[in-house]
């Protein structure tokens, strides 16, 4: 570790920190329909796109048209992202003449797509035609970001209308959170990413005569990477438009763009907290969940850079501490532009978020960093999280603390002004069951089949383990980062991961939506002397003590069997084979 | 709910128009004028041939040029086929590829220590840059292959380092091509 690397773990917390505010109320202002400075240029495109697709904008929905609704759309787009990929051979855009993609291939692609994950079997570069990459792919980094804003802005509204039959409209929802906010976001970002390198062009893949034996060619695969580089950070997407991701020179080329990436990652989940202090009336609420997130991550990095830091214990001979000039450490899938410090706090930052965009091999990480990308993802995607979907998720958590208070004092739970009661705390039990129940299932049949688990594995002894459960973590909690050394593109794989990213993503929508829909058809209580407040430093601790006992209950015994085991067998001396 | 479909199917294919090909091509015609050189990849040219991109590694592996850090991509540095071995710590084939490195490149360097990324793969395999610990441990093996002082390789070395950007960010590095690149001006 370096005072270096901590200055700039401080740089980018100080950065988003002071972004907090702006954002959170810009969020605020959007989706609550108030005049924002863009109004004249992006007013008339929403109302043509409300016409052409026959949205009644003024229509209000319960919760449950707004569940069909966004199931609705989520099956169509679902469907158009498989068809283009069973069809690219046929489209344009593709200079390669790249073959259609077979179909476990283009189901999972097309459900990761679909529901934020970006899980990747494949490598695009070999795979995906332009075409896909931009219509089929990412396309749905938008779509699926704006379904994250419009169920944690319904979620909202739950909390803070009384006596209301509706929360929202999810079309108004999506449309508002797309023009307003991801687009003109990602067009700025996007040329700031092409600045410092990152191609954007329709060629096909140019050949180069190398420098040392011009008869070696080097075939530099290209296309549009930036368009698709910033929506896939800002909607905490993921899905790399090369197979190394944001390792890869061309969609991560400078330390600067790296730190905009991991900005870019955060600064939606960041600013929603401070959208939800603000639209329920109680800004300390949104900085105490907030206060509880940071402290999670901070403590994450603080793990992963110093697990990072250490010499490999059966290496000899080579400089593995840090020097003026050189990083040191693990450096096995790290590139030098960003060292171990930066590609540390990328990790922590990229599963903190259900973002799954890496710019190191978390396969390669010593145990120890490799259980923290892991332990985040396992407590819910709720440390920042994806966009929107770590709001919703932070609040069950919320919900959760507010209950266990309540029966400390013994009185009926209370949260800003709504009785918490047994339908609330039941569909809050049930986000939180489902989770590690299609987990750890999954992974247990895996890891019992040597025929469909086994065999995919890159790494045996207790990290081939790790390989298959951090694969059904990912899915589950829509991160979409892996072990990358398991191959994941067999139809066991595809089909099972697939399955598993729908079932996190759309089976944990369903009580949120409910909760908002009970919620928000409550009268308002006033705050009382039993009322626990939830926005004071004690709350955070609770909060924070919630997530962390509930996630350590659940995956201890599943984390003590992969990363703990290879961590003690590695310092003892064994190698496996 | 039959209204709840049509909506669905209108609003994918309005959307799916304006994000997924009007936001890409508009990027496109964009980058391509404000920033042409990058927006085709940064690519180097010599002798009127495109002989690699400035942020790509490429093989070299004769004595006369400074040598990238090791490829896991593809069969080495595949520009198609980018990623990183994936190797756990505690994978035995890991440890005895670096292990087997270090000893080859120590035993030809009389015993120096060895930087570690000078033996890693890295997480794309098209690593452009190597730490200034690793140019100068290969500086000596250059400057002999072409007959120049370690002086004159050196002060090259320095002129090719690129610091922390703004002074703070990422780690200071050298990048491959484009030193090699000014060893081949200075032989001529």
């Amino acid at each position: 570790m370096t005072a270096n690397g901590w200055m700039q773990y401080l740089l980018f917390s100080v950065l988003l920190l002071l972004s907090v505010k702006p954002v959170g109320a810009y969020i605020a202002r959007v989706l609550e329909g108030e005049k924002t400075w863009l109004d004249f240029l992006l007013r008339p495109i929403e109302r043509i796109i409300y016409k052409l697709s026959g949205v009644e904008p003024e229509k209000e929905m319960n919760w449950r048209q707004y569940a069909f609704a966004l199931l609705g759309f989520s099956a169509i787009s679902l469907l158009l992202t498989y068809g283009i990929e069973r069809l690219q051979n046929l489209l344009p855009w593709n200079p390669q003449h790249l073959v259609a993609v077979g179909p476990d291939l283009a189901w999972n692609t097309a459900v990761s797509f679909t529901t934020n994950t970006n899980w990747q079997s494949y490598v695009p570069e070999a795979v995906m035609s332009y075409f896909t990459q931009m219509v089929g792919l990412a396309y749905h980094n938008f779509l699926s970001a704006a379904v994250g804003i419009s169920v944690a802005v319904a979620l909202i509204r739950g909390i803070r209308r009384t006596n209301s039959e509706t929360i929202g409209n999810f079309w108004v929802d999506a449309t508002r959170s797309i023009l307003y906010i991801l687009v003109p976001a990602c067009i700025v970002y996007s040329l700031l990413l092409v600045s410092q390198g990152v191609p954007q062009n329709l060629h096909e893949y140019t050949q180069a005569a190398t420098l040392e034996n011009s008869s070696v060619t080097q075939s530099i695969a290209q296309g549009p990477v930036a368009s698709q580089e910033a929506i896939k950070m800002l909607g905490t997407n993921g899905g790399g438009f090369f197979n190394a991701n944001s390792a890869h020179p061309f969609e991560n080329p400078t330390p600067f763009t790296n730190l905009l990436q991991m900005l870019s990652i955060f600064i939606i989940p960041a600013g929603l907290t401070y959208t939800l202090g603000r639209l329920t009336g109680s800004p300390g609420h949104g900085w105490a969940v907030l206060a509880s997130m940071f402290i999670l991550f901070s403590a994450g990095f603080a793990t992963v850079y110093w697990a990072e830091s250490q010499p490999h214990p059966l290496i000899h001979g080579a400089t593995q501490t840090a020097t003026a000039t050189a990083p040191g450490g693990n450096m096995e899938g790290k590139e030098v532009r960003f060292g171990v410090a930066n590609s540390s706090l990328f990790a922590t930052i990229t599963t903190d978020a259900s973002c799954g965009a890496v710019n190191s091999m978390h396969d390669s990480f010593s145990p120890l960093g490799g259980m923290v990308a892991m332990t985040n993802m396992m407590l819910g995607e709720v440390i920042f999280g994806g966009v929107g979907a770590g709001l919703y998720g932070i609040l069950i958590f919320v919900i959760l603390a507010v209950f266990i208070a309540g029966l400390m004092v013994g009185r009926t739970p209370e949260y800003l002004g709504k009785k918490i009661e047994s339908y609330d705390v039941k569909m809050s039990m049930l986000y939180v069951l489902i989770f590690p129940l299609i987990i750890l299932s999954l992974t247990a049949v895996f890891v019992l089949s040597p025929q469909i688990g086994l065999s995919s594995l890159n790494n045996h002894g207790p990290h081939g383990f790790s390989e298959i459960l951090y694969a059904f973590t990912s899915a589950v909690a829509n991160n979409g980062s892996a072990f990358a050394g398991l191959n994941a593109n067999t139809w066991w794989y595809n089909v099972c991961l697939g399955g598993a990213m729908f079932g996190g993503r759309f089976l944990m929508l369903i009580p949120v939506l409910a909760i908002a829909g009970n919620l928000a058809a409550k009268k308002s209580v006033p705050p009382s002397p039993g009322t626990f407040p939830v926005n004071t430093p004690l709350f955070t601790i609770l909060l924070t003590g919630v997530i962390l006992i509930l996630g350590a209950l659940t995956f201890f015994p599943a984390l003590s069997l992969g990363p703990i085991l290879e961590h003690l067998l590695l310092r003892s001396g064994q190698l496996f084979s | 709910m039959r209204s709840i479909w049509l909506t669905s199917i209108r609003f994918t294919l309005v959307t799916a128009l304006i994000l997924g090909i009007g936001y890409p091509l508009f990027i496109t015609g964009l980058a391509g004028l404000l920033f042409p050189h990058q927006a085709n990849g940064s690519l180097l040219l010599k002798d009127g041939h495109v002989i690699g991109s400035e942020l790509l590694a490429q093989s070299f592996t004769s004595d006369k040029y400074f040598h990238p850090r090791p490829s896991a991509a593809g069969n080495g540095y595949d520009a198609t086929n980018s990623g990183g071995s994936n190797l756990a710590p505690s994978n035995k084939a890991l440890v005895d590829r670096i292990q087997g490195d270090i000893d080859k490149l120590a035993k030809d360097s009389g015993g120096k220590p060895v930087p570690i990324d000078l033996v890693t793969t890295s997480g794309s395999g098209l690593d452009p840059d190597i730490t200034p610990d690793s140019a100068d441990f290969q500086a000596e093996r250059v400057a002999k292959a072409r007959g120049l002082s370690i002086d004159v390789v050196k002060k090259l070395i320095a002129d090719n380092t690129t610091g922390r950007q703004f002074k703070l960010l990422g780690e200071p590095r050298v990048n491959v091509l484009a030193l090699n690149l000014a060893l081949d001006k200075l032989s001529k």
